[in-house]
């Protein structure tokens, strides 16, 4: 056992954990549900979570290595993933909704790095996202009105 | 499945390379390709605290840590404006952002993978690695060593100007290639990688003077004609041997072409 400390949505957590606990155990462990397990393969992007902002695969990072940073779930970030969310959920994108926390935590990342991505952009942050409903479009549509509202917001605000 | 015994972030390169020479320990990587095998470690050992996760620029050289993750690289500006994008293209195709802010360059390297692209890449750069006992050599030569016990610090990318192009087949976005090729031109030599065929990737230079005139469509079409009768391929589910050497010889021709700043397109009368 060891001990790891951590700042877990803002709010310091420690715990004593296994030597190869990995971070997506851990953060259940500690009640955050919204970090699932999809292909434990690396690939699917369900896991995603953001160590110190930037977005990382939780399946496959060893808790221990989490110690001393910032980690950010989909229940720190409810006020973000509810307006792009419903964006989503309008466009009936999603099916079964398994894959939705990780692909909203990706797409709060890339919003972060780029207010206005094009469609190819947004294609090439995502890809590590996979949905086994879907194909995609729904989602893509749904980032695509969620991007026109901003703007749209943008410009009212100057104005 | 994975197991650990016993994590250590390393104080030194000193204790990192000291536990690394039992046989049960092992250095971590962004740790995605050793999670996926069925092995129990002893000790997993962490180089994240020794401040190799950064790419210094000298007046010579480009110094990638060996902790540098493939996201670090994909957006370097001083990098990819050495390399035409290479290093850039190089990573861009695998998996997600989320995979490639863990995956290390130092991970990548020193595992020398057959399906590598960044091993493909950083060969036809010209790059070297640093390892903490045996010190400075080249990727190339690296790349067939036997593994050992050594610690990689760094992979060094000489600023010397070139153009390049990087090119991959995948059978399906986000995949391991099926083929990748990388080309370079710099003022010595043209240097064409081609990597996961499935095996190591391996440098093809112009031995037979092809380019001497420099590269022109004909020449392109040549050297790609080389490069598909010469270069090595085996067979896996992704693509057979014989495919392999065919899209080695296509892409061979495409990075040229690209280096060279012609399209295809314009070889064969379309516009």
């Amino acid at each position: 056992m060891m001990q790891i400390q951590m700042l877990l949505n803002e709010k310091k957590v420690t715990a004593d954990i296994a030597p190869d606990m990995l971070l997506i155990d851990f953060l259940r462990s500690q009640g955050c549900y919204s970090v699932k397990r999809g292909c434990e393969t690396s690939n699917c992007g369900l896991c995603t979570v953001f160590v110190d902002d930037k977005p990382v695969l939780s399946c496959s990072l060893l808790a221990a290595r989490a110690d001393g940073h910032r980690v950010t779930t989909l229940e720190g970030l409810q006020e973000e993933a509810e307006g792009f969310g419903a964006f989503i959920a309008d466009e009936g994108a999603e099916q079964c909704g398994f894959c939705n926390p990780g692909l909203m935590m990706n797409g709060i990342a890339m919003f972060r790095e780029n207010q206005d991505p094009t469609d190819e952009e947004i294609k090439e942050y995502l890809a590590g996202n996979l949905c086994r409903c879907s194909g995609y479009e729904g989602q893509l549509r749904g980032i695509r009105v969620y991007i026109n509202y901003k703007k749209s917001q943008a410009k009212g605000g100057e104005a | 499945m994975l197991t650990i015994n016993q994590y250590v972030k390393a104080s030194s390169l000193e204790e990192a390379y000291e536990l690394n020479q039992k046989r049960s320990n092992v250095v971590l990587g962004g740790m995605l390709w050793l999670k996926m095998q069925k092995r129990n470690v002893g000790t997993a050992i962490d180089l994240s605290g020794l401040g190799l996760d950064n790419i210094e620029e000298t007046e010579s050289e480009l110094r990638i840590g060996a902790m540098v993750t493939l996201r670090q690289m994909e957006l370097h500006q001083a990098l990819n404006d050495l390399t035409d994008g290479a290093a850039r293209e190089s990573v861009r195709h695998i998996v997600g952002v989320q995979f490639r802010n863990m995956a290390t360059v130092g991970g990548s390297v020193f595992g020398r993978y057959g399906f590598s692209d960044v091993l493909t890449f950083l060969m036809a750069a010209g790059a070297e690695v640093e390892l903490y006992k045996r010190g400075r050599l080249s990727v190339e030569e690296f790349a067939y060593l036997p593994y050992d016990n050594d610690i990689l610090t760094y992979v060094i990318v000489p600023k010397k100007p070139m153009r390049a192009a990087y090119l991959s087949q995948r059978n399906t976005k986000t995949d391991f290639p099926v083929l990748a090729c990388c080309a370079a031109q710099t003022e010595e030599e043209v240097r064409c990688v081609i990597g996961a065929r499935p095996m190591k990737a391996v440098c093809l230079r112009d031995e037979r003077g092809i380019l001497a005139g420099g590269i022109t469509k004909e020449s392109a079409e040549a050297f790609g004609a080389f490069v598909s009768e010469t270069v090595e391929t085996g067979s896996n589910l992704r693509g057979s041997a014989q495919y392999r050497k065919i899209i080695a010889g296509v892409l061979a021709k495409r990075a040229l072409l690209q280096i060279a700043q012609m399209d295809e397109s314009e070889q064969e009368g379309r516009k």
